[in-house]
């Protein structure tokens, strides 16, 4: 008995979304198994990381909080993984995201009115699209990687923030502390369900998630993505012109970041830290492949991240498991999943191994 | 010039370049048999902490070297396994690499947070070194000498070797290497392998040579330097070297700066960011001056396909 692989002429759909659930399946498998064999409960482990936080209603709250930013820069990532543009510098444009919306909150301090916040959020979205412009103008005019780019541009980030508020942004009344003022009532997120966290950006993560899948299934836009992704020499005879694709969806990923970014600090942070950086934007990068790269797969993957991420709380806090395990977890998720993707290409046969061969 | 004072900047230069030198050079042989390997940061986390692991529990820094080696080549083979095998994306799984090393050492390490090893100094006796200027030759750890024979050893066994050219015409051009009755996949192995383990050596010097002590996240993205690195260099050992060197100048005048307390008005937090905006400012160079024709090995990134 031997196993064969068979090309399968179209991609399997089954196989397409029936993948990540395996490959969640697995990683908690392995995961208790590993975690077991270096000294921890890995059972407990497992059921603390990945069935804790769907069973106790408490928990569902910070699901919805931390799923949020995972889908809107994943929605965004997916659209330039689509078209071969790697951009995995999102945790740059979500600092800087978060930034632009905490300089419009320091300005309009002494002002008041429902003007404000959508300010802010469009000046989050104009932060992350400016440090993926850079990225963009270099691949299009130099064909310089983008990969390499913007993520070093996440690094020069991390130190544009520490500058700021360490230097010019200080809380003045902060007692030397490395953050800014407190934002003000006009400058928060409102909170959708009363007495719960729930900001305003969880019903924005969905509408972005509706509104990308509209936009690459329905729009010529989304067409050109997928075009210029999987034949490039199809799309130029088409018409399209590859840079600005690139350009298109450089920027968008961008602005999506950004706009994650803002809703972070004008919700759950309140104000800007050094701890702002919290690693959703290369997270987003798992979430964005566990959904298939299909912006209604994305919600699905971000709120199953989001149980890892809470999970991941818990078990720190319970079973005393690191705060490192989640990556641990989370690249297995990512390790088994394209794993699998063989099975959507390929198909596995069984072969009898006693078949006679006949030599003349 | 002063001597006492020149000498001892060169040194820290040389230290600075030593581990991005190491892990590029290992990324190279990797990207001339077609493939790119993005997990280089995450492959040398899991040799800084392998190696500080090993070294604090046994005293032996060459055992610590050789395991962070095996560890580091042991995480790349997921990766082989996964792209050339499987033919999974080499981004994505490049990616997972480098979270997994990120997890993993975050997590080993734990137990040796706060803990102190010696510096893994000069082989050679004392006495040799007393003067400033023989403290250049002799003065290092044997970790530099090795950084030094690897350039040239990788620049022979890619120019001078059989061995060699088999594995760049693999990146080169996969289908006739295979057609020739070259095993492609098996190169490419052997490559990610070599890669690996060149990762984990460069992951080693950052608790061997620089900061004798484990912290989460002890490389600060020179994986990912290493890379650009390797672009830099126009898949050159020779001028990878230089690229290092380089690098480990601007590095040396961030750590000195920082030292110094005085930064001349400008924010310690720009000298920080400056490897990061110099690498982006060598690629755009180094694209300015290649005009159009790339000199990246023909097949990289791109999965083997054999038609059967």
């Amino acid at each position: 008995m031997q196993f064969r692989l068979e090309k399968r002429a179209e991609p399997s759909k089954a196989m397409l979304y029936l993948t990540p659930i395996g490959a969640v399946l697995l990683t908690a498998l392995v995961g208790a198994i590993i975690f077991s064999l270096i000294g921890y409960d890995g059972v407990r482990a497992v059921r603390e990381i990945f069935v804790t936080p769907i069973l106790n209603p408490l928990k569902w709250q910070d699901l919805a909080v931390k799923s949020a930013p995972l889908i809107i820069i994943a929605v965004g990532l997916a659209i330039g993984y689509r078209a071969n543009v790697w951009n995995i510098g999102a945790e740059g444009q979500y600092i800087l995201g978060g930034l632009a919306g905490t300089g419009v909150a320091l300005l309009t301090r002494d002002f008041s009115g429902p003007w404000i916040l959508p300010l802010m959020i469009v000046a989050g979205m104009v932060g992350g699209m400016s440090w993926a412009f850079l990225p963009a103008l270099l691949r299009t005019r130099l064909q310089v990687n983008e990969i390499l780019t913007s993520l070093m541009l996440t690094y020069v980030a991390i130190q544009l923030l520490n500058y700021l508020v360490i230097g010019p942004w200080k809380d003045p009344m902060g007692f030397g502390f490395p953050q800014t003022r407190m934002f003000t009532a006009d400058q928060l997120l409102p909170h959708i369900i009363p007495g719960t966290i729930v900001h305003m950006g969880v019903p924005i993560a969905v509408v972005v998630a509706l509104a990308a899948w509209f936009v690459m299934s329905r729009l010529v836009f989304g067409y050109q993505i997928k075009v210029v992704g999987s034949a490039p020499n199809a799309a130029r005879y088409g018409g399209f012109s590859v840079n600005r694709t690139i350009w298109m969806a450089l920027l968008t990923s961008g602005a999506l970041a950004g706009l994650a970014g803002v809703l972070e600090v004008a919700g759950p942070f309140g104000r800007m830290v050094p701890s702002f950086p919290t690693n959703y934007g290369f997270t987003a990068i798992i979430v964005a492949f566990l959904g298939r790269l299909h912006p209604i797969g994305i919600i699905f993957a971000g709120l199953a991240m989001a149980v890892a991420v809470v999970g991941g709380e818990v078990a720190q806090t319970t079973i005393q498991l690191p705060a490192a395990a989640v990556g641990i977890f989370q690249s297995m998720m990512l390790f088994f999943l394209l794993a699998s993707d063989l099975l959507v290409r390929y198909r596995v046969r069984m072969v009898g191994s006693n078949r006679v061969e006949v030599t003349p | 010039m002063n001597m006492d004072l020149v000498v001892p900047i060169i040194i820290t230069l040389i230290g600075a370049s030593t581990p991005i030198l190491i892990a590029a050079l290992g990324e190279l042989v990797v990207e001339k048999s077609g493939v790119l390997n993005l997990g280089v940061e995450g492959m040398m986390l899991i040799g800084a902490v392998v190696a500080f692991a090993v070294t604090y529990t046994t005293g032996n820094p060459w055992l610590g070297i050789l395991l962070a080696a095996a560890a580091s080549a042991a995480a790349s083979m997921i990766f082989a396994f996964l792209t050339l095998s499987l033919s999974a994306n080499q981004v994505a799984t490049g990616l997972a690499l480098t979270i997994f090393g990120t997890g993993f050492s975050a997590l080993f390490g734990q137990a040796y947070t706060g803990k102190p090893i010696s510096i893994f100094r000069s082989i050679f006796p004392e006495a040799l070194a007393t003067h400033p200027l023989w403290r250049l030759v002799f003065g290092h750890s044997p970790l530099v000498y090795f950084s030094l024979l690897l350039v040239v050893a990788v620049w022979w066994f890619l120019k001078k070797t059989r061995a060699g050219l088999i594995l760049r015409a693999v990146g080169e051009n996969d289908l006739s290497a295979h057609s020739i009755g070259y095993s492609v996949i098996g190169v490419r192995y052997a490559a990610v392998a070599f890669g690996g383990a060149m990762a984990g050596i460069g992951g080693s010097c950052f608790p061997l040579l620089l900061t004798p002590q484990w912290a989460e996240r002890l490389t600060a993205g020179r994986g990912w330097i290493a890379l650009a690195l390797v672009v830099f260099a126009a898949w050159r050992p020779f001028r990878l070297f230089g690229g290092a060197y380089l690098f480990g100048l601007v590095m040396t005048i961030e750590l000195y700066t920082k030292a110094s307390g005085g930064t001349g008005g400008v924010p310690s937090e720009f000298w920080a960011a400056l490897p990061y905006l110099a690498t982006i400012a060598v690629l755009v160079l180094i694209s300015l001056r290649r005009s159009g024709h790339s000199a990246a090995p023909a097949c990289l990134g791109k999965p083997f396909l054999p038609t059967n």
